[in-house]
């Protein structure tokens, strides 16, 4: 209780108050998470483990203001996400959030460098900037020479990193990962930790859902997810 | 980037579909331009057929007396004063408002002379006019080339025992030559003798006198009860008269084609929009999981509106020209066969105008529904990978 206290004293970046998620499946109604409590500070790198099924896609979903949750309150800086109204928590998303998906979603009849400009169509920014930043996030993800490449014509690893750059141009404060090394070789696979790293180290708050157990070392502190409940946190010393 | 970036760039990259989307919106607007531009064909020649069939206006003194006279006969053997107009006055017939539907102004001075101990009815006309007007008449011999050159009727010539190439003595000191036999017409004209209408009048000692006039004309947007008041205005001592039948098979015949080709364009129409609809719903099915990666990275339902409704009015842009351009196409390949000798009435642009707005209006409409439907998707549901 007295730890409670204290955490509520502190200014979190994302909060999640008693969140859970039901389902109705016919008559009956499947809790896809329990109920959940947990704080994460501006520039952590958090990793939600958990096994197929266990709920940690759709706390994902949650936090990102993709999906009401049946109860419980989620504070990202200060701002109570489901208490907006549909239009309000889109123009949430395109302020505060990154999404990269698990099987990449980009848009098929989209340059890189279009796909990349995406989410900043509906910013207002001028059309020299949008390119202007476009290009420094590919370039900073290695794909500068592919700029006018369309994604069937790259690799599943080139698109993954078409899908971060597409995430982070905005500069969101929170960028949400899916299983982003699910679709890769290993090798493949530590390339883009080592670049959600980075992005981490530049201030880059990360939540990553994953099963890998090995991309857990890259996070500074892990929650294990079991049956919709939050089973324990972790924190890894990098030090 | 912009949103109408997305819309013309999945255009651009997704041609299959864009052209079977078109090719669906296309043939619908194609069959309606092919239908009413034949239908407008149609009616043009309809109209100028009818045009050429006859008269439709006549124009006569008006007459206290009721007319004795049925089928050509005539009984009793009552003396008419017979009143005339004269032949200066009819220039005020193109002071009426519709004088641009004023085909052809046929004026004729009617008069009895005697030949070869007979009387008989002699018809001044200008031949210019009067045979463009009568092209049912079949000469035998050549039309007359001058004012001392008349034609015969059947009938008077048998008669009279006239052929082409002999001379009458009309008055003591002026003769006409036969130019020609006029074939039996089961008309008036049959027992007359038709000359120049000045060397008639002169005949007759009606110099510049006009006893009736007979007026072919047509009005599209009018009935032609409106132009025989309007002659009537200019004439306060004539007696303006439809040629009912003429008329009334002209408007029928070509309201007849209008309301077919209306028929048939509304059912086109609805066949259309159903198609259109149909493919626009696919195609936002289709796109359901990108809907969901727009939501989730920030669109509102407003972009994602505007971008689908931005695709659906530059595919509606796109078949409307191109179905206005294949519709006259397939109306100036098809009009031969409709009717037989005659040819494309030509571009009518407000058609294509109305055919424009028509695809983008259809293809907005059928979009609608599924663009709505498409930025309501709950994106998480759209995605269903988060």
């Amino acid at each position: 209780m007295q730890a409670t206290d204290r955490q509520n004293e502190v200014q979190h970046l994302i909060e999640v108050h008693g969140v859970g998620k039901d389902y109705q499946m016919g008559d009956s109604v499947v809790s896809a998470i329990k109920t959940m409590d947990f704080f994460i500070d501006d520039g952590e790198f958090i990793t939600i483990v958990g096994q197929s099924g266990s709920g940690k896609s759709t706390l994902l979903s949650i936090l990102g203001g993709l999906n009401h949750p049946s109860r419980g309150r989620v504070l990202v800086d200060s701002l109570d996400v489901y208490g907006l109204g549909s239009e309000q928590r889109a123009d949430f998303r395109s302020e505060y959030i990154g999404i990269i998906f698990q099987s990449f979603q980009l848009i098929p009849y989209l340059t890189v460098l279009e796909n990349v400009k995406l989410p900043m169509a509906i910013t207002g920014i001028k059309a020299g900037e949008q390119d202007e930043m476009a290009r420094a996030v590919l370039d900073k993800v290695g794909l500068a020479d592919k700029v006018a490449r369309l994604p069937d014509q790259l690799s599943g690893g080139e698109q993954e990193r078409v899908a971060i750059a597409r995430a982070i141009v905005n500069r969101p404060p929170i960028l949400l990962a899916d299983e982003p090394t699910g679709n890769l070789d290993s090798d493949t696979a530590t390339e883009v930790m080592r670049i959600l790293q980075q992005l981490n180290a530049e201030g880059l708050t990360i939540i990553m859902v994953t099963h890998n157990a090995e991309s857990c070392k890259y996070a500074r502190r892990t929650i294990q997810v079991k049956d919709g409940s939050c089973l324990s946190h972790f924190t890894v010393d990098h030090r | 980037m912009k949103l109408y970036n997305i819309s013309f760039n999945n255009l651009k990259r997704r041609k299959a579909k864009i052209i079977f989307l078109v090719s669906g919106l296309l043939i619908g607007i194609a069959t309606i331009v092919t239908l009413l531009s034949i239908t407008d064909s149609m009616s043009r020649d309809i109209e100028e057929r009818l045009d050429r069939f006859g008269a439709n206006i006549v124009m006569v003194p008006k007459s206290e007396n009721l007319a004795l006279s049925y089928g050509g006969i005539t009984v009793g053997g009552v003396n008419y004063a017979v009143e005339e107009f004269y032949e200066k006055d009819l220039a005020h017939i193109y002071q009426i408002e519709n004088k641009k539907n004023l085909g052809a102004v046929a004026p004729k001075v009617l008069g009895a002379v005697e030949l070869q101990d007979r009387d008989i009815l002699l018809m001044g006309v200008d031949f210019n006019i009067e045979l463009a007007l009568k092209n049912w008449w079949h000469l035998i011999g050549a039309p007359p080339a001058s004012a001392d050159e008349v034609i015969v009727g059947s009938e008077a010539a048998a008669t009279l025992q006239l052929k082409s190439g002999d001379k009458i003595q009309l008055t003591k000191d002026r003769s006409f030559r036969v130019a020609a036999v006029l074939e039996p017409t089961g008309a008036t004209e049959d027992g007359i003798i038709i000359g120049d209408l000045h060397a008639m009048q002169a005949v007759l000692g009606k110099d510049g006198r006009i006893s009736m006039v007979e007026i072919a004309a047509f009005c599209r947007d009018c009935p032609i009860s409106e132009m025989v008041l309007q002659i009537a205005e200019q004439f306060p001592g004539a007696r303006v008269t439809p040629v009912k039948q003429a008329v009334m098979s002209k408007m029928q015949s070509i309201e007849l084609f209008k309301s077919f080709s209306y028929g048939i364009a509304g059912l086109v129409i609805f066949i259309g929009s159903l198609l259109v609809f149909v493919t626009m719903m696919g195609a936002v099915n289709e796109r359901t999981r990108e809907i969901g990666i727009f939501r989730a990275i920030g669109f509102r339902r407003g972009h994602v509106m505007q971008i689908i409704l931005l695709e659906a009015m530059a595919v509606g842009l796109v078949s409307g020209l191109l179905g206005y351009g294949g519709g006259n196409l397939a109306a100036w390949a098809v009009m031969p066969w409709v009717i037989p000798g005659s040819s494309f009435a030509g571009f009518n642009l407000s058609l294509g105008g109305i055919a424009v707005l028509l695809a983008v209006s259809l293809s907005l409409m059928a979009s609608y529904y599924p663009a709505r439907k498409g930025s309501n998707m709950d994106p998480s549901a759209a995605l269903r990978v988060l």
